[in-house]
């Protein structure tokens, strides 16, 4: 201790001192606090970047739900509008069949109808040209009959008789 | 990689032969000069070697011979001596001939004397009391020794490293060049030595002394393995002044909460919060005294183990010794490579746990 004691050398205290506590100020001033800033800075940089990319995933995944979202409502949409479209147009194609049918129906009937009615104008004229040949023959026929008295008598005779049985 | 560890292994292998060549060259020339019992003198030798390489010195030696007429020769540079005696006097370190002679400033006479300054006579005599400690005045001594021209070279150092660092940061938030080893160590002690200690709101005004500190003594610690000859950090002065910031700081930053705990703590009876008082308030000025003696010891024991390792071989002198205490001292200096960068980290932590003792906040309580 002594030793110790002795070898202190006051000299040697006074310039550490003096140089260390220079050293200390001026490093702290040029070199420890830019260079910590500057670390600290990156620090930051890094841990802001990580954050970015992680709100970036986080927001892309959003994103991707709602896309996901928006398909499946268009595809759902598309799907009931073609589903309408669809019974739309069933419903025209079964309402123009109906009606089609009524117009047939109808035109079939205006033509039975028609027919009908040229069948017995004909008839009618069928019968009274019918009748006319007939009295025209008939005349004919009683005229070459009553030519002859025999033929005549027999003939009324007949006609009685089947007055008679009738 | 792969080049830097080989850059260190080299950087190793050159400290432990050069430490040893010094060694080699001082232990020959004296057993050369001085025919007396060789082994004792030997011992001696080394011993005052390594407590010789353990003192600061006024010039910055690199190594030292003694010629064959007996004159002492030295690879050196002289540094300034700057002394506080009625008047500030500034002269080289040279003027001391490594303190063989006597050093004349202004009228006043001056002498090296283990290493600390001494007023003399003309004829540099140094009287003695008992113990054998000089009685000659010591004049104010703020020299610039060998280690504060070290702490000098680590500040300026540090202050390019780190700026320069700074600056590569401008423009671009990743670190170029330095800054890519450095960085993940300042991160380090941000991450698992500030914040776990002192709190994520209050590390930040610690940083600064943080860091300083621990770069300041690594690199230091790691210069004194170097063949230079440094050792800062084992002057009980340089660690006293790094303790005592710690000490300032963390008084002079501690809350209310840290004071009531030291003079009234709180939830014990009242005769245990007198009796705890003293204890606790002795507390605080011994564990920064812990701090300053645990750095200063555990690089002053590194040093003296490795250079009595080395010392070993000339005690040894057999074809054995040689090999051993240089495969030991190079197994010593890797270890003691993790010894700098530890004692760095031990005081930079403890620190921060005594600032964040300073400033925690008793919610609980």
């Amino acid at each position: 201790m002594e030793k110790l004691i002795e070898q202190f050398s006051l000299g040697l205290f006074f310039w550490q001192l003096i140089l260390f506590i220079a050293l200390v100020l001026l490093l702290q001033k040029f070199a420890w606090k830019p260079i910590l800033n500057s670390v600290n800075e990156r620090e930051k940089g890094i841990k802001n970047a990580l954050d970015e990319a992680e709100n970036a995933r986080k927001e892309m995944q959003n994103l991707n739900a709602d896309n996901e979202r928006i398909l499946k409502e268009a595809r759902a949409q598309r799907d009931t509008l073609l589903k309408e479209a669809r019974e739309m147009k069933e419903g025209i194609i079964s309402e123009a069949k109906n009606e089609a049918q009524v117009q047939a129906a109808k035109i079939v009937e205006q033509a039975q109808a028609t027919i009908e009615a040229e069948k017995q104008a004909a008839i009618t004229d069928l019968k009274n040209q019918v009748a006319e040949l007939s009295v025209g023959i008939a005349e004919k026929v009683v005229r070459g009959e009553l030519a002859d008295k025999n033929k005549q008598t027999k003939l009324v005779e007949e006609l009685l008789k089947e007055v008679t049985i009738s | 990689m792969h080049r830097i560890n080989l850059v260190k292994i080299l950087s190793l292998l050159l400290l432990t032969v050069t430490i040893s060549v010094n060694a080699q060259h001082d232990a020959s020339t004296k057993a050369h000069e001085e025919t007396t019992p060789q082994e004792k003198d030997l011992k001696t030798e080394i011993k005052e070697y390594i407590a010789h390489h353990l003192l600061d010195s006024y010039d910055f030696t690199l190594f030292s011979w003694t010629t064959d007429a007996g004159e002492h020769k030295y690879f050196s540079a002289p540094l300034p001596v700057i002394i506080y005696d009625g008047g500030l006097k500034i002269f080289s370190s040279s003027k001391f001939h490594h303190g063989e002679t006597v050093a004349e400033v202004d009228g006043n006479y001056y002498k090296l004397y283990h290493n600390k300054i001494y007023k003399t006579d003309a004829e540099g005599t140094i009287s003695y009391d008992e113990e054998h400690h000089p009685t000659n005045a010591k004049p104010l001594d703020f020299s610039i020794t060998k280690n504060v021209v070290f702490i000098i070279i680590v500040a300026v150092l540090m202050f390019f490293m780190f700026t320069r660092m700074a600056k590569s940061y401008k423009g671009n938030l990743m670190p170029k060049g330095m800054g890519r080893m450095l960085e993940p160590i300042i991160l380090y002690i941000r991450d698992d030595i500030a914040i776990p200690n002192i709190g994520e709101k209050k590390y930040k005004k610690y940083m600064g002394y943080l860091l300083t500190v621990f770069f300041f003594v690594w690199i230091i610690n790691l210069l004194g393995l170097t063949p230079l000859g440094v050792n800062v950090t084992n002057n009980i002065a340089v660690t006293l002044a790094l303790a005592l910031i710690t000490y300032f700081l963390t008084t002079f930053t501690a809350n209310k909460n840290y004071w009531k705990h030291i003079f009234w703590m709180p939830d014990v009876p009242v005769l245990m919060k007198i009796i705890l008082a003293p204890i606790e308030l002795l507390g605080t000025f011994i564990k920064p005294f812990a701090l300053m003696i645990r750095l200063y010891a555990n690089i002053t024991a590194g040093h003296i183990v490795l250079m009595s390792i080395i010392g070993l071989m000339f005690v040894f002198k057999s074809w054995i010794g040689s090999p051993l205490s240089f495969g030991l001292a190079f197994a010593l200096a890797l270890l003691e490579l993790l010894v700098a960068a530890l004692q760095a980290y031990i005081f930079t932590m403890l620190s921060a746990l005594y600032f964040g003792m300073a400033v925690e906040e008793h919610d609980d309580h």
